[in-house]
């Protein structure tokens, strides 16, 4: 019998400290250089005037009713648009978490779809939708509604239609993450405690549910107040939102201070809700794990006496009208108007973009129904030289975007799943502040930091913009895989001769390899879809697909738009089948 | 009056049978556990009972109102959750006080019930607390509270005590009864794990493949289990390869394998000349040290389980498996030497023989 050596203990490894400090450090580094230092940047140009210390972008900002009324309207369709979207999604969101696993993934499928369809190529599927000659405009003639085409577009609703439209998904999915764990047995046991439906839910499920509810709300709005898309495109001249006036400021006067006072303000206002968030609900809600409240003891205070009330009627008259109704036998599946109603609104969710398609072969232009087929708006992208480069540089950048977030945010996430440390909940904080902080701001800080050295209109500088963006993704992806993976094989590999790098190519990686891909692609679609940052920092032969696409629309609308954005549907589409599949076959 | 009653009810989903057809009684303050192992039909037969799933033949009667279509809230049933399924976001007397809350019961006199509840549980001072303050075997007690406070006619529990530990679990076991015996309910329990039912019921109802395998006392079940399956779930059992020779008034006369004859007890008549299985626990075997007329076998192995010592032994008359035979373990016994010979006695009423052809 051979024995066989143990592996040699090479070189003295790295204390834990040192090797922590190493894996966190390129974030850091990152963030630090090309989010934090940017923003302050920022905070000092809205400062100053003319070299020195002033007040006066700010006196401008508040003493000028129209940019308070810029801001009013903002906080106005914020507002309006979390309503709709938390209302709308709540069931969807709680059909998702009732149904069988098999199910479950065909609706969230359609969800994730609509969640990765980039904003801009939903507005203009709005557009040519809400349009004189547009779908809705047909239909209702056709219904005999009205006889002429009317104004649906270049309004207060067009642009809260498009804005619930766009984040509904991700009120959906923020609601889920609640929703999913909640123990399915309570409504149960309500339920044999004498709890008739509708008080079951009102009192058991929807107070379970309530931090979903919280924290979806909180993303929606945070997300809906740092939109310039949807009212630059849909709105009216009434409707400028406040990231327009940021644009405005920086591409057609240069104006830097008051840019960055009003990016400021916008930063300010988001913190404030954060923070009033933090006092009213708390924001460890967020993680989506504990929903009980924390334990104090003693009587209850009067707002939640009044809340219970409220919920105790609600219950009894939810309960009242199911009693109107005869009851259903089979009581096992979902029930039947919750089915209806999520279908419906999946489908509204979907045909905007699905409409699209067959407009980008049609030869009668974007008026619908569509009549003809041609491929000539396809022939002629193909044969741009300016959408075709703008095609590459989506591409390269996004590619290099995704191996970069990846090689950054891994060994981040390993961190945090794995390593014994103090202030992990700082550095996750940390981590997340890209998704908290609106794009617009960084945007603006980078284009400052970039004109400074020499970044603007480069691939490097996109590549960085995006990373930045798409880092927080990637860690909580791998955050989620790293979690559900058995940390014994590593020990048992160890154990067996295999030096912790060995561990990791031969174990470790092979296992988790699926969820590495998803973060890739999430990666690679968020700087593939990146518009806000490529609108400062790229454009006339420089420009990305998303940038291309913006410039274009605001010109004119043309059916070649509509072919392009049917290509980045459709790519994006076998994206998320992509990773469905990768998810599936590692189960 | 019974206060529980199925007749014919059954479940498929899809082609798998998760109840065939069942007859089942259960009276007023009784304690029935549904016993058997996973996929045996016992949960889906609770479920059923609580209205949690939809039968899809036969009825069911409680008080003899017929609930088949009843939803779990019209039915007077209290359930105890395998996982307690206390609500999080309530305090434990809120927990408490929630079907008494459906119920419509005027809070003064909730206040002096959920109190009431809580001494009987003995935890009366966790009113303000929340679940997930409390141990398991706490929030153990809490379920069982709150699923009794409103004397319902018919207490459910889908094991219960499942994710307790041993030690835990004979406290909760014997607080049950107690409780049981307190409010004097009907009781339909749950569980997989033949000591807990054997400590616990009036009646088992034993299950096999989603129909009942026999039902009757923890004695009856023991003693006289009235085919293979039932004989080798509860409890060790050896089974003898024979024919019937003889047999009348519950007695008879087995011919084994290697033609000796031993005497039996018939649980139910059965034809002279039938291949049957005679069951024999292992602690009803004695082992004599002489060796002479009648069952002879030679050791094979043996060692100490505990509070008894087990003796695997090879017997010409019972073919390759070992019969396995226990004695009281005591330092003043001393060790064996495997390869020695006994001689096999027993009384015939702890030899039972069951029909060997029967399905399991």
């Amino acid at each position: 019998m051979t024995a066989i050596p143990a592996p040699a203990a090479t070189r003295r490894p790295m204390s834990r400290r040192s090797r922590q400090l190493l894996m966190a450090a390129p974030m850091v580094l990152l963030l630090v250089t090309f989010l934090i230092y940017p923003s302050a940047q920022l905070f000092l140009l809205s400062f100053q005037k003319g070299g020195g210390f002033s007040l006066e972008n700010y006196q401008r900002l508040l003493g000028t009713p129209v940019y308070l009324t810029v801001m009013m309207l903002t906080l106005k369709i914020s507002v309006v648009t979390t309503i709709f979207a938390v209302i709308a999604g709540y069931p969807v969101a709680y059909l998702i978490s009732i149904l069988p696993k098999a199910k479950k993934g065909r609706i969230l499928f359609w969800i994730l779809l609509s969640f990765w369809t980039s904003f801009l190529v939903r507005a203009f599927a709005w557009i040519i939708l809400l349009g004189r000659n547009g779908v809705v405009n047909k239909l209702l003639q056709t219904l005999g509604i009205s006889d002429a085409p009317i104004a649906l577009m270049y309004n207060f609703s067009a642009v809260v239609i498009g804005m619930v439209h766009a984040l509904l998904p991700l009120a959906v999915l923020t609601m889920l993450s609640v929703m999913e764990n909640i123990d399915r047995n309570l409504t149960r046991a309500a339920s044999t405690l004498g709890a008739k439906p509708g008080m079951a839910f009102w009192k058991i499920y929807f107070p379970l549910s309530f931090p979903g509810v919280t924290s979806g709300a909180l993303m929606v709005f945070v997300t809906a107040i740092g939109f310039f898309i949807f009212p630059a495109l849909l709105g009216g001249r009434r409707e400028t939102m406040i990231t327009q006036i940021i644009i405005e400021q920086i591409i057609q006067t240069m104006n830097w201070g008051f840019a960055s006072a009003v990016a400021v303000l916008l930063l300010v206002v988001v913190l404030l809700v954060f923070v009033l968030y933090d006092r009213a609900v708390g924001l460890s809600t967020m993680t989506g794990e504990s929903s009980a409240r924390k334990g104090r003891p003693g009587r209850k205070g009067i707002f939640s006496r009044i809340g219970d009330a409220i919920l105790t009627g609600l219950g009894h008259a939810s309960d009242a009208i199911i009693g109107l109704f005869p009851r259903r036998r089979a009581r096992e599946g979902a029930p039947r108007p919750l089915v209806g109603f999520v279908t419906v609104l999946l489908a509204v969710m979907t045909l905007p973009v699905l409409l699209m398609i067959p407009l980008s072969f049609a030869e009668s232009g974007l008026n619908w129904p569509p009549q003809g087929f041609t491929l000539k708006w396809y022939q002629q992208i193909f044969n741009s030289p300016i959408w075709m480069s703008a095609l590459t540089r989506s591409l390269v950048v996004g590619f290099s975007t995704a191996v970069l977030a990846l090689l950054i945010g891994t060994p981040v996430a390993f961190l945090m799943v794995r390593g014994r440390m103090r202030g992990k909940t700082a550095l996750l904080a940390f981590t997340l502040m890209p998704v908290v902080m609106p794009n617009m701001i960084l945007s603006v800080g980078l284009f400052y930091l970039y004109a400074k050295i020499g970044l603007v209109g480069t691939n490097l500088g996109l590549i960085i913009g995006h990373t930045v963006i798409a880092v927080p993704y990637v860690v909580l992806t791998v955050m989620s895989v790293l979690r559900n993976y058995d940390t014994r094989l590593d020990l048992a590999a160890q154990s067996l001769g295999a030096t912790p790098i060995r561990t990791l190519r031969l174990v470790t990686l092979p296992i988790i390899g699926a969820g590495m891909i998803s973060a890739f692609l999430f990666a690679f679609t968020i700087s593939f879809d990146e518009l806000t940052i490529a609108l400062f920092t790229s454009g006339g032969m420089s420009a990305t697909l998303p940038k291309q696409l913006w410039d274009e629309v605001s010109l004119s609308i043309s059916p070649l738009l509509a072919a392009v954005s049917t290509c980045l549907f459709l790519f994006v589409t076998v994206l998320i089948v992509a990773v469905g599949l990768l998810n599936r076959r590692q189960k | 009056m019974s206060t529980l009653e199925t007749q014919g009810l059954g479940k498929v989903y899809g082609d798998f049978v998760a109840l065939a057809p069942t007859d089942l009684k259960v009276e007023k303050g009784e304690f029935l556990t549904l016993l058997g192992p996973s996929g045996s039909g016992k949960t889906t037969l609770l479920s059923l009972i609580a209205g949690l799933a939809e039968a899809d033949s036969g009825r069911i009667l409680m008080n003899d109102r017929d609930v088949t279509h009843a939803a779990p809230y019209q039915r007077d049933i209290g359930m105890m959750f395998q996982n307690y399924a206390l609500f999080p976001h309530m305090t434990i007397a809120e927990n408490i006080a929630f079907p008494l809350k459906m119920r419509g019961t005027p809070a003064a006199e909730i206040k002096r019930l959920v109190q009431e509840a809580l001494d009987m549980v003995r935890l009366p001072h966790i009113a303000d607390r929340f679940p997930k303050e409390l141990s398991g075997g706490q929030q153990q007690r809490v379920a069982l509270a709150r699923c009794t406070i409103y004397r319902p006619s018919v207490i459910l529990m889908d094991e219960p005590l499942g994710a307790l530990d041993k030690k835990l679990r004979d406290q909760m076991q014997f607080e049950i009864l107690r409780i049981h015996k307190e409010i004097g309910g009907t009781i339909v329990y749950v569980t997989h794990d033949q000591e807990e039912a054997m400590t616990m019921s009036d009646r088992i109802c034993l299950m096999n493949g989603g129909r009942i395998a026999q039902l009757g006392s923890p004695a009856d079940l023991y003693f006289r289990p009235q085919s293979l399956f039932v004989a080798d779930f509860l409890g060790e059992a050896n089974l003898l390869e024979g024919r019937l020779v003889s047999g009348a008034d519950g007695e008879g006369v087995v011919r084994l394998g290697d033609a000796s004859e031993i005497r039996v007890t018939l649980p139910r008549p059965l034809d002279h000349g039938a291949a049957v299985k005679v069951m024999l626990r292992p602690q009803n075997i004695r082992l004599e040290d002489t060796p002479g007329e009648g069952l002879n076998a030679r050791l094979r192995s043996w060692s100490v389980t505990g509070a008894s010592t087990k003796f695997f032994l090879d017997a010409p008359a019972l073919g390759s498996e070992p019969l396995i035979a226990t004695r009281a373990t005591a330092m003043s016994h001393d060790a064996p030497e495997p390869g020695r010979d006994y001689r096999l006695s027993f009384d015939p009423r702890d030899a039972v023989a069951i029909p060997a052809d029967e399905a399991a």
